[in-house]
């Protein structure tokens, strides 16, 4: 799916990576605990999740992932937006819930793991 | 056979928010020099948890890269509390962190297990009230 996608499904708004949203990606995860997606992610390219706060950006670049997104309502700061741009990864912030914006996602053909994994 | 290439940094125990820059920066250096993928994911995440422990659980220290020809090596230094049981420290799920590190997204007792999964060796030298010294290595 592309990442332009996303923001249609969850009526995101984008924060930096405008320019990123015709790239492609299969795989999602989920989490407020950014050790747990640093000990079980593979190559999933969009992280769904609360936290808002620098250390989800820094956990996304150490993953290679392409695209964050802060459900709830959460709004980031501009240095957290900032750390983004630098490190090339697509922002957006949806008002949904993290249980729905993952159902929705997932009814819609994203998965849980690349191609067959675990 | 060249020079190893040796990084230094300094972090800051007081400042949660920038735990994890030294980290992103290894990152880019190492990008840089043309390592493959999945060494570059391995070093950074290894090194980022380390890092985020001497910010949440020492206040801070000191880390140094050395770049050489088999493999990388990563020392993380602190003058922290030391730890108390290394063993049990090193179990999935065991932590001493407070609820409001929690909240942060750490704490979570993944730390230690994570940087022995993604390394090819790791040490713990550490003494009670003196400090702590983990030495990681991934080999390229
Ligand atoms: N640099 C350090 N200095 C002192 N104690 C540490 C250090 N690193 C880890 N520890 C101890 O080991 C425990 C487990 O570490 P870790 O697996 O990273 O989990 P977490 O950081 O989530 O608590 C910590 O809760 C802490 O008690
Ligand atoms: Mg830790």
């Amino acid at each position: 799916m592309k990442i332009g996608e996303i923001k249609e499904l969850l009526s995101a708004e984008v924060l930096c990576g405008e320019d990123q949203l015709e790239c492609q990606v299969y795989s999602a995860c989920s989490s407020d605990m950014m050790s747990d997606v640093l000990a079980f992610v593979k190559d999933q390219a969009v992280l769904l999740t609360g936290l808002v706060n620098p250390q989800v950006i820094r956990t996304a670049e150490m993953m290679d992932m392409k695209c964050v997104v802060f459900v709830r309502k959460k709004v980031p700061g501009e240095d957290i937006v900032e750390l983004a741009r630098d490190s090339g990864i697509v922002l957006m912030r949806s008002d949904l819930r993290m249980f729905e914006a993952c159902g929705i996602l997932y009814s819609a053909g994203l998965k849980g793991h690349e191609k067959g994994g675990n | 056979m060249g020079e190893n290439i040796r990084f230094h940094f300094d972090v800051d125990g007081d400042d949660f928010s920038s735990a994890g820059a030294a980290s992103v920066e290894v990152k880019k250096q190492l990008r840089k020099l043309g390592f493959s993928p999945d060494v570059i994911r391995r070093v950074a995440i290894a090194m980022y948890e380390g890092e985020i422990n001497m910010v949440i659980h020492a206040d801070g220290g000191t880390v140094d890269v050395e770049v050489g020809d088999e493999d990388i090596t990563m020392i993380l230094s602190d003058r922290g509390p030391g730890i108390a049981d290394v063993e049990k420290a090193m179990q999935e799920g065991f932590s001493t962190a407070r609820d409001n590190i929690r909240s942060l997204g750490f704490g979570a007792g993944m730390g230690l297990p994570n940087m022995k999964k993604y390394t090819d060796d790791m040490k713990i030298e550490t003494a009670l009230g003196l400090g702590t010294t983990v030495i990681m290595k991934v080999n390229v």
